[in-house]
């Protein structure tokens, strides 16, 4: 009646028991608000059934930041327990507990923080900056959110009934087969990463048809903002790598549920074919995480400092280098798996050849700032933080991309030092740039800048004490994924050095909540009369903040890149004609479809198979209602929108 | 405290911080760097070279993000300013061009390195190697000497100065066999062979241990490797020949976590060999179990 | 008001355009989804494990059989998109009846090899063959049943309200689907069959 869920699934230790027990209430304790304040019907009209991406980009926002919270504290549990558990000592986690921590916070933070990000930003700036006035498929887009937030809400779940995987977040064979782990924990991983993951094949799907076919008249490619260049070759990334996630996971799936034999080390099988497929989906994917991210500095250093972007063109082949190369690079990620000398070398020259365009583009921005006038805003701090960090990681990433020296550092805390740097570089410190730089068009208002000054020293300081000691312990043979050490290594000092990053980390996590309650208190002050802030170049600066529904009353014409820069400084100014606006109506479809997926999800965890198949039922059942709806778009007149301005 | 202080005083606090912190790092064990034999040596030399190397590209550019913050700020106003000024040929030319021309010397160093440190590849030398096969195992490293007829758990020992031929598999999950002092890993499959050729340049211990997670007892997975002389190796040999019971690989084959350090008498030279092909071809006992 | 229709005929223009593109667009991911399990094929097809491979199991002319099914699938299924031109309901209808038989037929004969294989001890736990044919074969079989019914959901609307732009915009999908999945059976048989039987 309920497959293999029992009573013992409930039953955890004092710490899993905490955490578990306080998201609940957490979540609890804002049900709660939301009946006392009276917001349901407000927050269910203005954003769970909303198809505005303006909208759908602030619940993404909401979940990845609630995500990076979840992922931190895995962190910090860990820095813990390796500052502790040295000789005698085992720490206070058991060795179980601790690798489902290192596998949820790589899970969470790539696929949850990550893509969240990504799409957040995708949401709220692709449609602006094209001057178009919503997404290719805006129902589409809503259940793309939905499959996400199943993701994160599986892994947050795994916290009260039964147990995460504790492979490691990429989740390799044999270990993750029936064999060594025949319980839920790893079919967790599979149905959290595989509904997330055709979300954001979904989700590239739509944005690429939005690019292409979407744009306002006059932009051509070589007019787009290179934000829009960046997030176009972060699509092309998405829409060739997540199939192969899809059909992998896949594959792991029939190994585990029916008994195949595509990766057990026996029958026939071959372990080492998944993780070349996983790897073949893992490189792009890293480069989908920190393409958005460039995108970002790219937007803000020119605007900061009041120069036109360097080298578009060069940005753009770079950028076209970079998405191209990243495909056929995959195999460093095992250089030890004894692939031989000519293909090892083979994928170590194309992996050190993506040095050379990424570092133009830092040239590109560096020169950006040459000759202009530096305003260091919080976007421009976090940037050039970036460009420390950043180089620090590339200079070590094309050094491993040498296979006879990543013999020595794969899978040792120099491996994990080097991407904590290029994705906290560019990814993390990328993201907080945007969402400094454009949360005054989200919000109405300005975010306190000295918060976030703090904030940045905090994240700088914080990440250098926390990942330059695990440089140095890579090198004295430190692996990744260790509960317990011995005295003699001498690992302890800098385990302690890194655990104290992590704290002033979250001094900088603490600072930026603090932001932004600060900020919602004082917003009056604050507020963004022109929707033009920051004395903009790009188009989504020519619409009030917050911009209405249909983004645009007028679809702007453009001539020249840097629209919004060249209308401001126009001498010319047309009447605008306003014309009839359709848009979409709101749906409760796609919250019904995440409903429906977060209970497939859960019931194939735990083989309870007929209510497996009632949701699979009933996500076609929404399907077709909604395929069968005829009224699924309002119209406004002219007359409403030429009020409206 | 105004602005320009306190970064001063954040730069110099961190400063201090990573120097306290950086006393704590004995320097003999950073493995990496300090390597113990030929191999490792290599390995080593590269990381030197590749890091001089691209310190060319690094050092300007840390140089000019701070520079360029500095001279360009807003409030500079003696600066040139020139807002429309997006492109220069001559520059495109330099920023592509020299670092292609680093990774293109890095390039043709990674060819003939992967050639050279091919883990497969017998090291080129006139004495005679040793043979050592390695099994992964649910926690624990067996060591196989089959000219020599014994076996080991968590510890093996080995002349100074001699090749030593490792053959390595698993009967578990994927590891990863790592001693960072003798050089590079390479990982233990079951029902694979792999292979490693390292060598001792003097006595010494060394620690190794596994690098890729292979469940609950993962940490546990370290394991002592000892270069002795020839005549102390022979002696270590004899005793365990002499002393020690008899390897019962049912028994070791269990899953047990921190093992201590163990001696067998090898009784079946071709243990290994068995081992790997244990996932090649179906035994009428697991096709039919099915 | 004719402001209000010219803009909702644009609008139905632009709508059209975008769907077909953003369906083009997904069969190419699944051409890559496609491709991973014809990798993954190509990399097992070999492990045996001591039991049947291609060659004993596979019968070549049950497999053209199969083929040529669903070849005139695919014919029907464009004679349907030329009735859909000239409008003519009727026409539309009994073409993806057709269509739809022959999809039948081919899903009956592929459930009757994998019945028959599993029959004898070959089953996707056989080996490392075994389940990589069943899981390719199979996703192209799980494919085309979903076409199946999506042509009984599409077709329902058809017959009650007559070629709206609507529904003539989800045919040409459904259209594009069908001619995909023959273009992905003809690399399964000469891949999987052809290769595997010479």
């Amino acid at each position: 009646m309920f497959g293999r869920l029992n009573a013992d699934a409930f039953k955890h230790d004092l710490i899993e028991n905490l955490a578990g027990y306080s998201i609940l209430i957490g979540l609890v304790v804002v049900i709660y608000l939301m009946f006392h304040h009276q917001r349901w019907k407000w927050i269910w009209k203005e954003y769970i059934t909303s198809l505005d991406p303006k909208k759908i980009g602030v619940m993404y926002l909401v979940v990845a930041f609630l995500s990076l919270i979840k992922g931190l504290v895995d962190a910090l549990m860990m820095r813990v327990q390796q500052m502790f558990s040295v000789g005698e000592s085992f720490g206070y986690l058991e060795p179980d507990h601790y690798q489902q921590l290192f596998t949820a916070h790589g899970t969470t933070m790539i696929f949850f923080v990550g893509m969240g990000i990504v799409f957040a930003l995708m949401n709220f700036v692709v449609p602006l900056q094209i001057g178009a006035r919503d997404v290719a498929f805006p129902f589409l887009n809503a259940v793309s959110f939905y499959l996400y937030a199943v993701g994160a809400g599986l892994v947050v779940i795994s916290l009260v009934v039964g147990v995460f995987s504790g492979t490691g977040w990429v989740c390799y064979p044999p270990l993750s087969g029936l064999a060594y782990n025949p319980g839920v924990g790893v079919d967790y991983w599979i149905w959290s990463v595989q509904i997330a993951g055709i979300g954001s094949l979904l989700s590239g799907l739509n944005f690429f048809a939005t690019i292409v076919k979407m744009r306002c008249s006059g932009m051509t490619l070589m007019k787009m903002p290179i934000f829009i260049w960046a997030i176009l070759g972060t699509l092309i990334l998405i829409l060739f790598a997540f199939p192969i996630l899809t059909a992998t996971i896949g594959m792991l799936t029939l190994d585990r549920y029916l008994d195949m034999h595509f990766f057990t080390p026996d029958f026939g099988g071959n372990p080492m074919m998944y993780i070349n497929l996983i790897w073949a989906w893992g490189h792009p994917e890293v480069y989908i995480l920190v393409l958005p991210g460039f995108g970002v500095f790219s937007e803000v250093v020119a605007t900061f400092s009041q120069k036109r972007l360097f080298g578009y063109v060069s940005m753009i082949w770079a950028l076209g280098a970079i998405t191209f190369l990243s495909f056929i690079v995959w195999l460093h990620h095992f250089f030890t798996m004894g692939a031989g000398a000519n293909v090892n070398a083979f994928f170590g020259i194309m992996t050190m050849l993506i040095a050379v365009p990424t570092g133009v583009k830092i040239f590109n921005w560096l020169f950006t700032m040459h000759r202009g006038r530096v305003l260091f805003t919080t976007p421009m701090l976090w940037f050039l933080g970036f460009v420390l960090i950043f180089t620090i990681g590339g200079m070590t990433g094309v050094m491993m991309s040498m296979a006879p020296i990543d013999f020595q550092v794969h899978n040792s805390l120099f491996l994990i030092a080097h991407f904590h740097s290029v994705i906290i570089g560019g990814v993390v410190f990328g993201f907080f740039a945007a969402f400094a730089y454009w949360f005054p068009k989200i919000a109405g208002f300005k975010l306190n800048e000295r918060l976030g000054r703090y904030a940045f020293w905090c994240w700088m300081i914080g990440f250098i004490l926390a990942f330059m000691p695990l440089y140095a312990l890579g090198l004295m043979g430190a692996t990744r994924r260790l509960d317990h050490y011995d005295a003699a290594t001498g690992w302890q000092p800098l385990f302690v050095v890194a655990a104290v990053g992590i704290a002033i980390i979250f001094l900088g996590i603490g600072f930026q909540i603090l932001q932004v309650i600060v900020s919602i208190k004082h917003r009056k002050q604050n507020l963004d009369t022109t929707g033009d802030p920051w004395n903009g170049r790009t188009l989504e600066w020519a619409t009030p903040s917050p911009p209405p529904e249909y983004n645009f009353a007028v679809i702007p014409h453009v001539h020249d890149r840097d629209a919004f820069w060249t209308m401001k400084h126009a001498r010319v100014h047309h009447k605008p004609h306003y014309e009839d606006i359709i848009m979409p109506k709101n749906s409760a479809i796609p919250p019904f479809i995440g409903g429906f997926s977060f209970l497939l999800g859960f019931c194939l965890i735990w083989h309870i198979m007929w209510l497996a198949a009632f949701s699979f039922v009933g996500i076609i059942i929404c399907m077709i209602i909604r395929l069968s709806q005829k009224e699924t778009e309002h119209l406004i007149s002219a007359k409403e929108v030429e009020k409206h301005i | 405290m105004n602005k320009k202080i306190k970064i001063i005083f954040s730069v110099l606090l961190l400063v201090a911080v990573l120097w306290v912190s950086v006393l704590f790092v004995d320097i003999n064990k950073l493995s990496v760097l300090n390597p113990k034999g030929i191999i490792a040596l290599k390995e080593y030399r590269l990381i030197v070279i590749s890091t001089l190397m691209m310190l060319v590209v690094v050092i300007p550019v840390f140089f000019m993000t701070v520079f360029f913050a500095w001279k360009y700020r807003s409030d500079n106003t003696k600066a040139k300013y020139r807002p429309d000024e997006d492109q220069n040929h001559l520059a495109e030319v330099v920023w592509w061009g020299v670092p292609f021309v680093i990774i293109a010397i890095l390039g043709v160093i990674t060819w003939k390195s992967c050639i050279d440190l091919d883990p497969f590849r017998p090291l080129q030398m006139n004495n005679k190697p040793l043979k050592i096969q390695v099994v992964a195992l649910q926690w624990k490293w067996l060591f196989i000497y089959p000219e020599q007829k014994i076996a080991t758990v968590n510890f093996f020992q080995f002349p100074e100065q001699t090749p030593i031929n490792f053959e390595i598999t698993a009967d578990a999950p994927m590891n990863s066999f790592w001693i960072p002092e003798l050089g590079g890993q390479i990982y233990a499959m079951p029902g694979m062979s792999s292979k490693l050729h390292l060598i001792a340049d003097a006595e010494g211990s060394f620690r190794g241990s596994s690098a890729n997670i292979s469940g609950t007892g993962f940490s546990g997975m370290t394991f002592i490797a000892k270069a002795s002389s020839e005549a102390d190796f022979n002696a270590w040999v004899e005793s365990v020949q002499q002393s020690s019971s008899s390897l019962d690989y049912n028994k070791v084959v269990e899953p047990s976590q921190y093992d201590p350090q163990a001696f067998y008498l090898l009784t079946d030279g071709g243990l290994y060999e068995q081992i790997v092909m244990k996932y090649m071809m179906p035994t009428p006992k697991k096709y039919m179990g099915k | 008001m004719t402001e209000h229709l010219d803009v909702r005929a644009h609008h139905l223009e632009e709508t059209y355009s975008k769907t077909i593109f953003g369906f083009w667009t997904y069969l190419m991911t699944d051409c890559i989804l496609f491709a991973t399990l014809f990798a993954t094929f190509l990399v097992l097809h070999k492990n045996t494990f001591g039991g049947p491979g291609a060659k004993e199991l596979f019968s070549l002319p049950f497999a053209l059989t199969e083929t040529l099914i669903l070849l005139t699938s695919s014919f029907t299924c464009t004679l349907s998109k030329l009735a859909a031109f000239r409008n003519d309901k009727n026409k539309v209808i009994a073409w993806f009846a057709v269509t739809f038989l022959l999809g039948v037929a081919f899903i009956a004969m592929e459930l009757n090899e994998f019945a028959h294989l599993v029959h004898d001890g070959n089953s996707w736990q056989r080996s490392g063959f075994l389940t990589a044919f069943f899981t390719l074969v199979g996703t192209h079989g799980l494919h085309i049943s979903t076409g199946l019914l999506w042509m009984i959901i599409l077709i329902v609307p058809v017959f009650r309200n007559g070629l709206t732009p609507v529904s003539l915009k989800r045919l040409t999908c459904l259209r594009m689907f069908w001619h995909f999945l023959d273009i992905v059976w003809i690399f399964i048989f000469t891949i999987v069959y052809l290769m595997g039987a010479l």
